[in-house]
């Protein structure tokens, strides 16, 4: 079973990660984008990591819903809503319940990727997070290792693609050949959520 | 690269502190970056807020005043501003007649604004919205975000800005603002890439003898590469792909605006060019902008806007407007 404890440990873990390969992010965000995922992320995960070992929400759910709602006022862009509403939806679907199973945070995350992906517009193959977050969720069910894999296969298999959502999708054709950002940063989300589980 | 900051994390806070030394005629909150003007609320008459990503100065704090926007809040370097600021903003200039929100179409801009509207009228505070998308250099399909917000921002938050200041209400400014979006058309060039201060390089690498054509105002690449043109060369191009999309029959206004390290010399001489390629397809000109207005940082390079206009716009355009980027007839 997973406490607030965990949760609070993942979004710690999150910030390191984010922090560390913060320039990576903001490299691959250049020829594509506009250059800032890392550090509006880092920005982003640095404020949650705070907040969290500051106000010790006590469940799974309210752990989510702070962190969320801390990226929502920290990080801006399109990442902010994204992310935000990822952890938002997932914590709020968690419910009240002071340790859930791996089995229902499956479900909700499944619930937060469906909101991400039903505010953002995006599907699997348009070059965006998505691609790392759906496989995650259908790996999860055998175990944290298996989502770190997938998410990390999910970011790789973007580069042949061509973006249709951000402002990616205005280079056309010259955006096939790029690693997307948005997966990229969401497999270290997932990877930290394997560290955490010690897998 | 060199450049004139302290560091990368304090760029726009520190321009917020230097735009209040020498502007007291705004309110600069510069810890929740709400750039307002004092006077606000104006007692009965609808409000304006407008944000985005610093680094296009003057746009949107430059354009708060009497006669334009109530309040701008600016985001980190190319990057939206978040609810909480456009929340805190529309609070502060709502004088119970309503806020119209004016949004460049950015996914960023269009979410945040999006999940401030909803905050907003939680508070009980009228809001409409205004999607700003004149960008011709993207193709507006299903497979793109749409087309961006650029150049016509300006024509709209000067116009919609004037409505408000008549004491039109909300809808009547919404629909405005709408009018004069869906008249406005955009096309950029770039002769360099800007460097972002974050990264302190370059956002994309554009060979000496080339330039890039449909930029947009955040160092994004632009939609083709070709070998360096003249002015006249450039003019025609880009004249061409806004008529190609806005046939005008009235009046249009121009907007001729440098993208922030293009010096006015070369813009007026631009400028010459635009103008010789609208005589030559019988437009007309009503009036015409020449300036540094929606900026991308030091990118090199230049915007050309037309806005097709009627006598009520005209007259809304020329209506006195008292800001930092913007001023006259007050």
């Amino acid at each position: 079973m997973l406490d607030a404890d965990f949760f609070r440990r993942w979004m710690t873990a999150t910030a390191v990660s984010v922090g560390r390969e913060a320039e990576r992010l903001t490299a691959l965000d250049s020829p594509i984008g506009d250059a800032d995922h890392g550090s509006n992320l880092r920005r982003g995960f640095d404020a949650v990591a705070t907040v969290v070992a500051e106000k010790v929400p006590d469940t799974p759910g309210a752990v989510l819903v702070l962190a969320g709602s801390r990226l929502i006022s920290t990080v801006g862009g399109a990442s902010g809503p994204l992310y935000g509403t990822l952890l938002r939806r997932t914590g709020k679907a968690l419910g009240e319940a002071a340790e859930v199973s791996t089995e229902q945070f499956t479900d909700a995350l499944r619930i937060g990727v469906d909101a991400v992906m039903a505010l953002g517009g995006a599907a699997p193959g348009d070059k965006t997070m998505i691609d790392a977050l759906v496989p995650t969720v259908d790996a999860l069910a055998d175990s944290f290792a298996a989502a770190r894999t997938a998410a990390e296969q999910g970011a790789l298999a973007t580069t042949p693609l061509q973006a249709r959502k951000g402002r990616a999708s205005y280079l056309g054709e010259r955006s096939i050949g790029h690693q997307d950002p948005g997966a990229t940063s969401a497999a270290l989300l997932i990877a930290a959520l394997a560290e955490t589980a010690g897998e | 690269m060199k450049m004139l900051i302290n560091v990368p994390e304090t760029v726009v806070a520190d321009a917020l502190r230097g735009m209040a030394a020498a502007h007291p005629e705004l309110t600069v909150d510069v810890e929740n970056r709400v750039i307002v003007r004092r006077d606000a609320p104006v007692a009965g008459k609808v409000a304006l807020v407008s944000g985005g990503g610093s680094g296009h100065e003057p746009l949107h704090g430059g354009f708060v005043g009497p006669g334009m926007l109530s309040a701008a809040c600016p985001g980190e370097v190319f990057t939206s501003p978040v609810p909480d600021q456009m929340v805190r903003a529309a609070a502060a200039v709502d004088s119970g007649a309503g806020v119209l929100f004016v949004v460049k179409n950015y996914t960023g801009d269009v979410l945040n604004f999006d999940m401030a509207a909803e905050l907003a009228e939680d508070e009980g505070i009228q809001v409409a919205k205004v999607l700003v998308n004149d960008d011709v250099a993207v193709t507006d399909s299903l497979y793109t975000a749409g087309r961006r917000g650029t150049g016509g921002t300006l024509f709209v938050e000067k116009i919609a800005g004037a409505a408000a200041d008549e004491g039109r209400p909300l809808e009547q400014v919404r629909s405005v603002a709408q009018q004069v979006n869906d008249s406005s058309r955009s096309f950029g060039v770039a002769l360099g890439a800007c460097t972002t201060p974050a990264k302190g390089s370059p956002t994309f690498d554009l060979p000496p003898g080339q330039l890039e054509l449909g930029v947009g105002i955040h160092g994004e690449p632009g939609r083709e590469r070709r070998p360096m043109m003249t002015s006249g060369e450039i003019a025609d191009f880009a004249v061409e792909a806004v008529l190609e999309d806005l046939n005008p029959r009235n009046p249009v206004l121009v907007l001729v605006n440098g993208m922030g390290a293009t010096p006015l010399l070369e813009l007026y001489g631009f400028n010459a060019e635009v103008q010789r390629v609208l005589a030559g397809r019988g437009v007309s000109v009503a009036r015409t902008l020449v300036g540094n207005y929606v900026t991308s940082l030091d990118m090199a390079g230049a915007s050309v806007t037309l806005c097709e206009i009627d006598e009520e716009l005209l007259r809304l355009w020329d209506a006195p407007v008292r800001t930092a980027g913007l001023r006259w007839g007050m």
